[in-house]
């Protein structure tokens, strides 16, 4: 029965802690609104939710927010430099290819989030078959390197939360 | 008091910011980059609306740059969308 | 402890500023289509996010409380910002970039935009 009303417990949870948050105040009137998004909404929207997302480890899963969010920030300095002071023809931009050992689309979304908000790099594709990223580089004399760094850093921690 | 002139440089900062993308979106190349530059148009206006709230104390801005986060990301991946498939909702 | 805050907030804005004007001014000088992209995701993002924190702290200052619809502005923009990129990215592969400049994807498939823009 409450499988059945809440086909998504984190998404609701995740709906209800919005709306409680968008407004600003813990009252009654605002509990049961939420309480009414958090159930309609999975509800309405389920043909678009086959899978059920899993993280194995939520300890971990914040460990690695962390590390990204550090990353961002550092990233932001690098790309900063680039833009500021390289010279245009300077700039050595590449596309590499990363063949994905993760499978589930999830976890495969998540890496080509992370990759895009880290170090001079952007996601910009995926194979048909979901079975490589399209990684485009703002400044890597040494693609290969970087193709190592991505899967050593983010995809391996990625593997061992969710899969 | 520093924070008074602090939020003078940064409301410059992203208002001479606003500028140079509007010079983009005139110049720009291609399509593409037009839609880049309205969505970096979107995001250095949150921070506008966000900064005045700043400067009047008041949160009532804060309701104004959620809605113009949700606008103009649904507006970049209609735009896009476009583009890429001839329709918006398939 | 409100002077420390004030610094704070002062250093913040002022990053902040720098960040949202040095992503602008990457996406007039980088001459790359797909250059561009890389300026706007990051630095406008952090500067953005730079201007909500010290919004935050000196609601926080002035007693207000914790404002959490500027903390909700700040998730929304990072979870958006990768979204609208890759899309951008995928407008930019099917209209301007030739098939050919990239590398091969490794496996049997051929790269998702191609595949659709075959059809």
């Amino acid at each position: 029965m409450l499988r059945r009303l809440f086909p998504h417990p984190y998404l609701s949870l995740t709906l209800a802690l919005c709306w409680v948050l968008l407004s600003n105040s813990v009252s009654l009137g605002t509990l049961v609104l939420a309480l009414i998004l958090a159930t309609a909404i999975p509800l309405f929207t389920s043909p678009w939710w086959p899978g059920r997302p899993r993280i194995k480890r939520p300890f971990a899963f914040a460990a690695y927010a962390a590390l990204v969010l550090w990353d961002v920030i550092v990233a932001n300095f690098h790309v900063a430099r680039i833009i500021l002071f390289m010279p245009r023809d300077k700039i050595r931009s590449a596309w590499v290819t990363v063949p994905l050992d993760l499978k589930s689309p999830e976890a495969i979304s998540l890496l080509a989030g992370t990759i895009t908000m880290t170090p001079g790099t952007l996601t910009a594709d995926f194979s048909a078959d979901g079975r490589a990223l399209l990684v485009h580089a703002l400044h890597a004399p040494d693609p290969k390197a970087l193709c190592a760094e991505i899967k050593s850093r983010y995809e391996s921690r990625l593997k061992r939360i969710m899969e | 008091m520093i924070t008074a002139y602090a939020l003078d440089i940064a409301l410059g900062c992203f208002g001479l910011a606003l500028i140079l993308n509007l010079i983009r979106l005139a110049t720009a190349p291609s399509l593409t980059d037009r839609i880049l530059a309205v969505d970096t148009m979107t995001v250095n206006i949150i921070a506008i609306i966000v900064l005045t709230g700043l400067g009047s104390g008041s949160v009532l801005n804060l309701d104004a740059a959620i809605l113009f986060a949700l606008t103009g990301f649904v507006s970049t991946v209609a735009f896009c969308k476009y583009l890429l498939r001839g329709s918006i909702i398939e | 402890m409100t002077l420390l805050a004030d610094y704070a907030i002062a250093a913040l804005l002022v990053l902040g500023g720098a960040f949202g004007l040095i992503g602008s001014f990457g996406l007039l000088k980088l001459k790359d289509p797909m250059q561009r992209l890389h300026a706007p995701t990051k630095a406008t993002t952090i500067g953005v996010g730079a201007a909500l924190v010290a919004s935050a702290l000196d609601l926080v200052m002035l007693g207000q409380g914790v404002t959490w619809q500027g903390v909700l502005v700040a998730v929304f923009l990072f979870l958006t910002a990768p979204l609208s990129a890759l899309y951008l990215a995928k407008t930019n592969l099917a209209r301007n970039i030739d098939r050919k400049s990239l590398p091969p994807t490794g496996t049997k498939a051929d790269w998702a935009t191609f595949k659709t823009a075959a059809k």
